[in-house]
């Protein structure tokens, strides 16, 4: 372990020859660290993330209770002594209780989907990179073909054969997603491999698997963060839409897609029902697209120079 | 010339092969997704079903039968424009879908010209003003657009126009004014994606030699823009808008629902609702289908317009 696998280590980027110009640009994590533009966006996700981890703190009663005397009450009434700031539903709970365990949902389907489908996409875009060959071009066609199919159409038929579930929804958002990353890994490995320090690792003799997880994959994954950074606002736009059409968590969990469709009923006479979790739903997947773009503008090597 | 020929040749046919083999590939995901669910005769039959009902279903379709068997025969009945049969409503899924299909391709094509007059100058400004505040306003406008749900934005203007000011109709297919809500909610999916390649196309052209060279001549910057820049950015946003027409026809499934607008989307969901799970993987495939031809029909307008593309795909 020591001795064989320390030589195609000293392959590296910063132990090439010093006839090589030297980096002008720092690591793209330190650019990353000290970008103080994108610092408010990262604090309101991050209150949506101590917001579904810890939703006690935020409301005390547990949403799951229906009090029928209570039932659309306006923003800020109050009753028994307890203030309803955001107003109630057609079955009298308090909205934003409803809405803070909704960010649990939300949350958890999106980030398991953007780390599931990137977990597998990767792989596979990888392997099929580093392989070539037959294996390259059927897992290439196979993401072309999933690509083709218009995703929230497949999304529908997924979850209707699986039946709507939360690991379903994920399961199915993963299925429905991954050749986004498998594309972007494909094209990154190949790049990866004509480089000098992954064809002197090769020399020197190195195994397969260790130049994709020493070399390779470094070079991979700044591209697939910022494809998976894109992709998180969208997955929560799409578990909203799926819980729109009752095909996401199912009832009495709340899910901000599930309490909009719910609220279209009373839409003429109880506007804070479908004002409120579409605020949230917005301002979450706005700060996930704003940090996204940040991201993108200093990690992705392609658009350098582009955006500015 | 006989080059140019046997290159063109190669490459529509090397560009319908691979057409072809997505569209046996889309058959096959269907497929596999619907047997993903074990017994798809339970899915088949209403909810109400006998056993001997699930039984004679079964049979019928020949679920009996070895998985490869079925698989054929499913292929097969695509080929003979089968796209199954809706046991709910007793008629075959396809002729479901053709009843509702022009109230979808008309909000589609309505928000696509919606999405193009708007996202178009819009990517130009950002592109061109790039320096000015007007510039450096549009693409945080654009992502803003980005990160509103669709279903919300419908939402919202069925509460803004429907409710409080009692302008507009806010459901059903009667005439333009009701199309004016939902065309704008599924332009809003559409106008984003226009607007950035629009501008990310002009960014690449305006730095060119031949911009700098009209500017030299006195070409003033609209003539510029208009007589040459546009022409030579548009083929990327061409092939877009082809896309954008076969994904508009999926994403109308919310908005469709929101504004009960009788188009495949209402379809969708209600056939969902009703367990009528045929009607809604003939959907499927059929946008599916569509997107593919699309595609294709692209490709091939986008070989008329630029003859680089024939040629370095053949070469390659």
């Amino acid at each position: 372990m020591t001795t064989v696998h320390e030589d195609p280590a000293g392959a590296r980027p910063e132990a090439r020859p010093s006839v090589r110009v030297p980096r002008l640009r720092r690591p793209a994590w330190a650019r990353v660290r000290d970008s103080r533009a994108a610092l408010p966006f990262a604090i309101v996700l991050a209150i949506y993330v101590v917001m579904a981890l810890a939703p006690s703190w935020f409301v005390h009663a547990p949403s799951l209770s229906s009090d029928l005397s209570a039932r659309l009450l306006p923003p800020g009434a109050v009753r028994d002594g307890v203030t309803h700031w955001l107003g109630t539903d057609q079955l009298g709970r308090d909205l934003l209780n409803r809405l803070v365990y909704g960010t649990r949902v939300s949350l958890a389907i999106a980030f398991s989907a953007v780390l599931c489908a990137g977990a597998f996409g990767t792989f596979l875009g990888v392997v099929a990179g580093f392989a070539r060959g037959a294996l390259a071009a059927i897992v290439m066609r196979v993401a072309d073909i999933v690509l083709s199919i218009p995703f929230f159409l497949l999304a529908i038929l997924t979850v209707v054969a699986l039946g709507p579930s939360l690991v379903n929804v994920v399961v199915c958002l993963t299925l429905v997603r991954w050749p986004r990353y498998t594309r972007v890994a494909y094209a990154q490995t190949l790049e990866a491999q004509g480089k000098e320090f992954v064809r002197s690792a090769r020399a020197i003799g190195a195994s397969g698997p260790w130049i994709v997880w020493r070399h390779i994959l470094p070079e991979v994954l700044p591209s697939v963060i910022v494809v998976a950074t894109l992709e998180l606002g969208t997955m929560v736009i799409y578990e909203a839409s799926l819980s729109f059409i009752g095909l996401g968590v199912q009832p009495p969990t709340p899910s901000w897609g599930a309490m909009l469709s719910d609220g279209r009923e009373y839409i003429a006479t109880a506007w804070w029902l479908t004002t409120f979790p579409g605020v949230a739903l917005f301002i979450l997947v706005l700060c996930v697209n704003l940090l996204g773009d940040h991201v993108r503008d200093r990690l992705d090597p392609t658009d350098q120079g582009r955006s500015r | 010339m006989k080059v140019f020929y046997s290159g063109t040749v190669r490459y529509v046919a090397g560009r319908l092969g691979q057409a072809l083999l997505q569209l046996v590939g889309v058959v096959t995901i269907v497929f596999v997704v619907l047997r993903l669910t074990g017994d798809p005769a339970q899915l088949l039959v209403p909810q109400q079903a006998t056993a001997a009902d699930i039984a004679r279903v079964r049979h019928q379709l020949g679920l009996d039968q070895p998985l490869w068997t079925q698989y054929l025969h499913y292929l097969a009945g695509i080929c003979r424009f089968d796209f199954g049969y809706s046991y709910v409503q007793n008629r075959p899924a396809l002729s479901l879908i053709m009843e509702r299909l022009p109230y979808t391709v008309d909000l589609a094509l309505a928000a696509l010209v919606i999405s193009v007059i708007v996202g178009i100058p819009i990517g130009m400004v950002s592109a061109v003003q790039r320096r000015r505040l007007l510039g450096r306003a549009a693409m945080p406008f654009v992502l803003v657009a980005q990160s509103m749900p669709a279903f919300w934005l419908g939402l919202l203007l069925i509460l803004v126009f429907g409710v409080w000011l009692r302008v507009l109709p806010t459901s059903g297919a009667e005439g333009l004014q009701s199309l004016v809500l939902p065309a704008v909610t599924l332009a809003s999916l559409s106008f984003a994606t226009v607007a950035r390649i629009t501008r990310s196309s002009f960014l690449e052209q305006v730095g060119a030699e031949y911009v700098k060279t009209a500017r030299s001549h006195g070409a003033g910057m609209g003539r510029v823009l208009f007589g040459h820049v546009l022409r030579n950015a548009s083929i990327p946003i061409v092939t877009l808008i082809g896309l954008e027409i076969a994904s508009l026809l999926g994403g109308a499934v919310i908005t469709e629902t929101i504004f009960a607008w009788p188009g495949i989307g209402q379809l969708t969901v209600q056939s969902i609702d009703a367990r009528d799970f045929p009607v809604v993987q003939a959907i499927v495939l059929f946008v599916a289908l569509v997107y593919i031809a699309a595609n294709f029909a692209t490709d091939m307008l986008y070989s008329v317009i630029d003859p680089r593309v024939r040629t370095t795909a053949a070469e390659g």
